[in-house]
Order: structure tokens, then C-alpha cells, then sequence
């Protein structure tokens, strides 16, 4: 049997990915930099059409795009005169296990299945877990869940508990753990102790997943309102949401329409600190993920993250807790529909970007997700304040992580705040070149890092000689 | 006096995945401190008290030894009391709909 410290796994993490999940990463890396990021889609993930046929089997996808009229009337009295787009949202919470992971959990599972393996495991506190289980169930593979929930004091996080719920309510095993990166090793020892495939959120399986929901709302508004939206936000975290709608409106031909992230602010809370885990109400859908991954991807369950938010990210905004808290009730108040809150931060989003675009332009919000008890404003906010956090009504803008949460007095103070993509752009940069090594660039490089930022090749050359110590030749 | 749990009964056990010592080296200084655990629910192999060393066997059929701590365990997660910070939004945005204006 193979040696168990935390040490002794992680040294074999790279052998074990392999096995599980049968990519060999390799094959599309040219240097310590430079890897071809479409060929590893192309290779290794499925196309469009077959991945429609593989979710068509499992009832994944063709979800209603909804017109949330009452909520663009809102906008619309808050917005300059002519301004207001109309809004639209996806309702993902209507695949089969509440939300649009199911997406991103079918082709991992469908070919986990046709590979051989009998079962699938996913390390997840969010709604991947419940997707990846219920997706086994239909494939008839097992499943086991490797989840982070409690603090020292095993005090569970309330919407955590629900999804570990939902998973077992599909069958999977589900592994409880206190705060920890160390989450990985126990990961690695399963898959090690199994022979289970590594369903990850982050392989190129994952993410073609997704790209049905871009290209599905892009069909669907041609069909129903003959134009493309403005603007699509996209609820973002590790980054495989937004890369996979962004890759989809792309296949769709949308060319006009701007891909926003948004992120609910959870700055100054550490995300493996013990004391800080249960001082925040989101636990997912925030900064704490979203900046990380978007300005290193490649920190993630497998070698190469087929997540990268920078490359089709052409804005990224945050929004308050309390401002998707006070959203999360709009939505079923004004509109008849009860959604989790963090699938809604988008929606918050969106409430304050239509006020910037025409009235005869649509803005989509690509997802919601289920909501029960635990997964939902009022238990979140008793538990926020049963950890010493302060709710009160007032403006958001003096809302402070694990400190207090500010639900709005009125509409017209929720904002959506951009973040500086310049110093994300630059921070990617750094990463980059500070874990490549190299001091020098050829074209080839340069190519490369102008993809990953999503800036044209002149720009990224400027903002490398700019900012960085770097030799740029060619 | 504590009663064996008998053998077949879903149940959930605790162990310690690593000690504070065994903990990877990047974890913030509060999260060192404490060990990293892990929960895990199954059918009971043997006939064992609350607090004993116990085996399971998982929902699919994986083993697992630990400390038994429950039997039957609840999911206690729930929604608790209403938000007085929220009961009037949907009256106050109802009533910014209804002012002329805007629209």
C-alpha cells in the first residue's frame, strides 16, 4: 500500500491525475509557458453537437430563458431617460439537480462511464456535487463527494450541509471535512483508493459542458426576440461557468455580445483560515475564488485548468452580500420565482448594468440554482448572525465582510463595481512568467499570453514591457 | 449507561485525517493550529457504543473506520427565524411599481 502523509500524496498527485482522468496534460504544452488551449478542447473534449445529444439523454439543458419584466421596470425607473435594457434569466435551477452544473457534470460522467471507470469523484462544497451525483445515478456509476463544511468547532456551513443533503439524497458517499487546501489530499487518496475518475469542475469535459448553455441562449433570443443580448453575465467563481457560456455565445456567432463576470465581495476574508470560514454567507460565487482563479488558473484539481475566465472576460464587477440577499427576495416577491442566492449575485449584477444600456437591448443572467432550507436568505443570514455578523438595512457601500451585511434601503444602491482588469490582467502576467521561469519571450509566447488576457497582441507586448522584467524578442 | 449500537444501523463516525503537525505547510497560522477531520456516514459492521472505534461500510459499499458519534445522524440544517431586515422589500418595490413615473 502506498505511503499516506500529506507529503507522500502530493508527490504522486501528478501520477494519480493521470490515471484519473485519463488526459495526458503533456501533450499540449510546447514549453514551461506555452500550451495549446484549443487543441486540448478539441482533443479531449467533446463538440457541440454530440455534447447536446449526451445531456439530451440525461434531461440536461433546454431550460426556459424567462423575461423578468417587473425587475426591468425597477431598473428602469432608476436609469437615465432611454436607459433600462430588458433582462432575461436562464433558469438553470430546472435541470435535473437544481442547477447548471448538471451541464458540467454530464460529459465528465458520460465519459467516465464509456471509459471504463465505475464511479466518479468530485471535490466540491457546491452545487457540482449534487449535479455529479445525480449524473452517476443515470449513468449507473457510484459517486463520492469529498466536501468542505465545518469549522474546528464542527460547526457546519448551512448551505454546504443542504448540498452534502442533496448528494446523498442521489446515493453518493459524501466525506465531511473541516477548513483546508488539505481537501485536495484527501481527494488524491481517494482516487488513489478507488480507481474512481476524477469528475473535476476543471477539465476540458467540464467546460464543453457549459458551452451548451452559451450557445442555448443565444438560440433562444434569436427565436423569441430576433436579436442578440448586449450583455451576458455570468456568475463568477473558479471560472468554468463563465469560460463555457463565453466559448458557447462564441460557437453561436454572437460576436457582439459582452461577457461580464461578477463576483459577490468577500474581500479581506481568508478562504482556508479557520476563524473566517463561517463569517462569510457566501460560499461560493465570490472573490475569494474569482480573483484567485482569474489571476492564476492553473491552481486547481488538475494540471492544465480548462477554466480561464481572462480569456473571455470583457468585464468583471462585484456585488455586495446584502445586495444579493435583498435581489434574492426580489426575484420571488416581484417576479413568482424562489432561487438560491448565490446563483442570483449575477442578477444583482445585471439590475445595475441594464440602468447603463438602451431600453431596446437585452441583458441575460445565464443561471439561478435550486433553493431549500439552509441554501436560502434566511437561514444564511441567521447563521451570518449567529456568528457575530451584523445584518441591517442601510447602503451597501459600508457593507465589510465577516463584519456586517448591508441589505439595501433602496433598489437604486445596488451598484455593480468594477474591478480593475488591468491589475488582474497584470497579476495573471506576473503568475505566468514568475512560474514559467522565463526571462525571455519569443512571438510565440507573447501569442499566447495575448490570448490568455484577451487583449490584442500590440497591447499585452506594451503591458508586459511596461510592468514586467522581462526581454521581449521578435 | 451508554447502549451499543446494534450492528446494521446508518450511523456516522469522525477521524482524524491529519494531525495539526501532518497539516500542509501554506495553511493560515489559525488553521495549523487545529487538525484537519473527516465525517463520514455508513451501516455499522459491529455492534459498538457511542465514542468506540467502529467500522462502516458506505452507501457504495466502500470501509471506513472512526469514532461512531451518531446513529440515525439529522440533518438539522434549516431556515429558523424570518429576516425583519427583509419582510419589506417586496412591499416597498411593490409600491415603487405602482408610483406613476419611470415606465
Amino acid at each position: 500500500m502506498a505511503a499516506k502523509t500529506y507529503q507522500e500524496v502530493m508527490e504522486r498527485r501528478n501520477q494519480i491525475m493521470k490515471e484519473a482522468v485519463g488526459i495526458d496534460y503533456d501533450r499540449f504544452r510546447r514549453n514551461e509557458l506555452v500550451f495549446d488551449y484549443e487543441k486540448m478542447m478539441a482533443e479531449v473534449g467533446y463538440q457541440l453537437d454530440e455534447i447536446r445529444e449526451i445531456q439530451g439523454q440525461t434531461g440536461v439543458g433546454k431550460t426556459p430563458l424567462l423575461e423578468l419584466k417587473n425587475l426591468t421596470a425597477i431598473a428602469r425607473k432608476l436609469a437615465p431617460a432611454g436607459k433600462g435594457a430588458r433582462i432575461f434569466i436562464k433558469d438553470e435551477a430546472s435541470n435535473p439537480s437544481g442547477s447548471f452544473k448538471a451541464r458540467r457534470a454530464s460529459v465528465s460522467v458520460y465519459h467516465a462511464k464509456k471509459q471504463g471507470y465505475s464511479g466518479v469523484v468530485a471535490a466540491t462544497s457546491g452545487n457540482y456535487g449534487a449535479a455529479v451525483a445525480s449524473q452517476a445515478v443515470m449513468r449507473g456509476l457510484d459517486s463520492i463527494i469529498v466536501q468542505e463544511v465545518y469549522d474546528s468547532q464542527g460547526k457546519g456551513q448551512p448551505e454546504i450541509l443542504e448540498k452534502g443533503r442533496k448528494c446523498e439524497a442521489y446515493g453518493a458517499e459524501v466525506l465531511q471535512l473541516t477548513v483546508g487546501p488539505e481537501l485536495f489530499y484527501t481527494f488524491l487518496k481517494v482516487l488513489e483508493d478507488t480507481g474512481f475518475f476524477n469528475a473535476s469542475l476543471y477539465t476540458p469535459f467540464g467546460i464543453a459542458g457549459v458551452e451548451t448553455l452559451g450557445f442555448e441562449i443565444i438560440s433562444q433570443l434569436r427565436e423569441e426576440e430576433g436579436q442578440d443580448p448586449a450583455v451576458i453575465v455570468c456568475t463568477n467563481a473558479g471560472g468554468g461557468n463563465l469560460t463555457g457560456t463565453a466559448r458557447g455565445i462564441n460557437k453561436a456567432g454572437a460576436k457582439e455580445t459582452a461577457v461580464v463576470g461578477a463576483s459577490v465581495d468577500l474581500s479581506g476574508l481568508h478562504m482556508a483560515s479557520d476563524r473566517d470560514f463561517n463569517r462569510k454567507s457566501f460560499t461560493t460565487g465570490h472573490t475569494g475564488f474569482g480573483i484567485p482563479f482569474a489571476t492564476w488558473p492553473d491552481r486547481a484539481d488538475v494540471p492544465l485548468n480548462a477554466a480561464r475566465a481572462l480569456r473571455y472576460m470583457d468585464r468583471y464587477v462585484t456585488v455586495k452580500q446584502g445586495e444579493v440577499f435583498y435581489i434574492t427576495e426580489a426575484l420571488a416577491q416581484l417576479e413568482g420565482m424562489e432561487r438560491g442566492p448565490a446563483g442570483n449575485t449575477s442578477l444583482a449584477a445585471a439590475v445595475a448594468l441594464a440602468q447603463e444600456l438602451d431600453r431596446d437591448e437585452i441583458i441575460v443572467v445565464q443561471e439561478t440554482e435550486y433553493t431549500g432550507a439552509g441554501k436560502h436568505p434566511i437561514p444564511q443570514l441567521n447563521f451570518a448572525r449567529e456568528n457575530g455578523v451584523e445584518i441591517r438595512r442601510g447602503d451597501p457601500e459600508d457593507e465589510v465582510p465577516g463584519k456586517n451585511i448591508v441589505i439595501p434601503e433602496d433598489p437604486g444602491q445596488i451598484k455593480a463595481r468594477d474591478l480593475d482588469l488591468k491589475r488582474i490582467r497584470l497579476s495573471y502576467l506576473n503568475k505566468a512568467l514568475e512560474n514559467s521561469g522565463l526571462k525571455e519571450l519569443g512571438r510565440e509566447e507573447v501569442k499566447f499570453l495575448a490570448a490568455e488576457i484577451n487583449l490584442p497582441v500590440e497591447k499585452t507586448r506594451e503591458l508586459l514591457e511596461e510592468n514586467l522584467e522581462v526581454e521581449i524578442r521578435g | 449507561m451508554a447502549e451499543k449500537i446494534p450492528a446494521g444501523r446508518w450511523v456516522q463516525i469522525h477521524d482524524i485525517e491529519l494531525t495539526a503537525e501532518e497539516r500542509a505547510p501554506q495553511v493560515p497560522e489559525d488553521t495549523g493550529r487545529v487538525p484537519l477531520e473527516k465525517w463520514v456516514k455508513g451501516f455499522l459492521q459491529e455492534a459498538a457504543e457511542i465514542g468506540e472505534e467502529a467500522e462502516i461500510e458506505t452507501v457504495i459499499g466502500n470501509r471506513y473506520r472512526g469514532r461512531l458519534v451518531d446513529a440515525d445522524p439529522s440533518y438539522d440544517h434549516s431556515f429558523g427565524k424570518a429576516i425583519p431586515e427583509l419582510l419589506q422589500v417586496g412591499r416597498e418595490l411593490k409600491e415603487m411599481l405602482r408610483e406613476g413615473g419611470g415606465e
